[in-house]
């Protein structure tokens, strides 16, 4: 299952991936949770497809990233297309902490209770 | 010693519908410290690798020759799952520590829970610079001492906390992170500091 990294020294291929677009707003948590909204259509860009049919059971980012093999700059500018066209939604990060801040001890509380239970 | 569980299932293994909530706790240290063990030994799904790729661009450094803009880094990390209940999924995700790796840091594990550092005694040099960016990011994070047999000279925790410059609030554990348990008392660890430390903040007006 361990790979060698996949060749993306080559901006190109990065260009290629994503349709050449570098839009702002793809900033994506690597834990946030894709949901489909819709199955793959014919003529759909392959990895727009795959992406479907993954993320018919939630899927984080990173678990999209892993499975296409992409790297996760790649996997966020395809996300942000099947958001925009709402392909997809979102389950965003309840508790991301601030710098400087901590979760609440309610949610801290569940995470112990679900370590001690695995 | 507990299974370092060999047979586990690859990454599709979905997660219920209900899930929702996905959190993130950091392992960081030197290579072959055990990273990819630890995490492997507590999650529900083979340890799976992805990477980032960072512009030089992106990595804050001034370059007024557009042709270095090509140029890019790539860092691979890998993670591991635990789904804690219904609603709420914890990844784990095993980065290089070296200083050279931490200009992504931000951009990966921003909103993290928290981070375990892990060390091997023989080679503790490794884990100084996590510390130090740990700190300056005040990230709460535990000390993981990595027992491995070949360890000729064992150091107590004391020795190795004096060693490291570590504060005394930040927990030190001992742990063998081929052992399930072991791994999942490091994480427990973290999380009961986490929540000490979140019962503090929230008793100050
Ligand atoms: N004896 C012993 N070996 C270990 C322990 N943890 C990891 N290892 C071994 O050390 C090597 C490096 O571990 P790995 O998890 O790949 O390190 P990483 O580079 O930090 O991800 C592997 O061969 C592991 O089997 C431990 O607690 N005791
Ligand atoms: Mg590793």
């Amino acid at each position: 299952m361990r790979r060698r990294p996949v060749d993306t020294g080559d901006p190109d291929r990065l260009y290629t991936v994503t349709g050449g677009r570098h839009r702002a707003g793809e900033s994506l948590d690597l834990v946030t949770l894709l949901v489909s909204e819709c199955e793959p259509t014919a003529g759909m860009q392959s990895e727009h497809a795959r992406i479907l049919e993954l993320c018919r059971h939630p899927t984080a980012v990173v678990e999209v990233a892993a499975e296409l093999r992409l790297p996760i700059t790649v996997v966020r500018i395809l996300l942000a297309d099947l958001l925009d066209a709402g392909r997809v939604t979102a389950r965003h990060p309840r508790a991301a902490p601030s710098l400087a801040g901590l979760p609440d001890s309610q949610l801290l509380k569940e995470v112990l209770h679900g370590l001690r239970n695995i | 010693m507990g299974s370092a569980t060999s047979e586990l299932p690859s990454l599709r293994l979905p997660l219920t519908d209900r899930a929702e909530t996905g959190l993130k706790i950091v392992v960081v240290g030197g290579f072959g410290v055990g990273k990819t063990t630890l995490v492997r030994s507590v999650s529900e799904i083979r340890p799976l690798n992805t990477e980032e790729v960072m512009t030089r661009a992106g990595v804050g450094i001034d370059e007024p020759d557009p042709a270095s803009r090509k140029s890019t880094t790539t860092v691979a990390f890998d993670f591991g799952r635990i789904s804690l209940n219904d609603r709420m999924v914890l990844y784990l995700f095993g980065a290089p520590g070296q200083e050279r790796f931490w200009f992504l840091w931000d951009r990966l594990f921003a909103g993290t829970l928290g981070a375990v550092v892990l060390v091997d005694t023989r080679r503790v040099d490794d884990c100084w610079y996590a510390i130090d960016r740990l700190e300056h990011h005040r990230t709460p994070f535990v000390v993981a001492v990595n027992r491995f047999e070949q360890d000729g000279v064992r150091y107590s925790l004391g020795e190795i906390r004096q060693a490291l410059a570590l504060p005394a609030h930040v927990p030190m554990v001992e742990c063998d992170a081929r052992d399930r348990q072991s791994a999942k008392d490091v994480l427990i660890t973290l999380v009961d500091h986490l929540y000490d430390m979140a019962m503090a903040q929230e008793a100050t007006p």
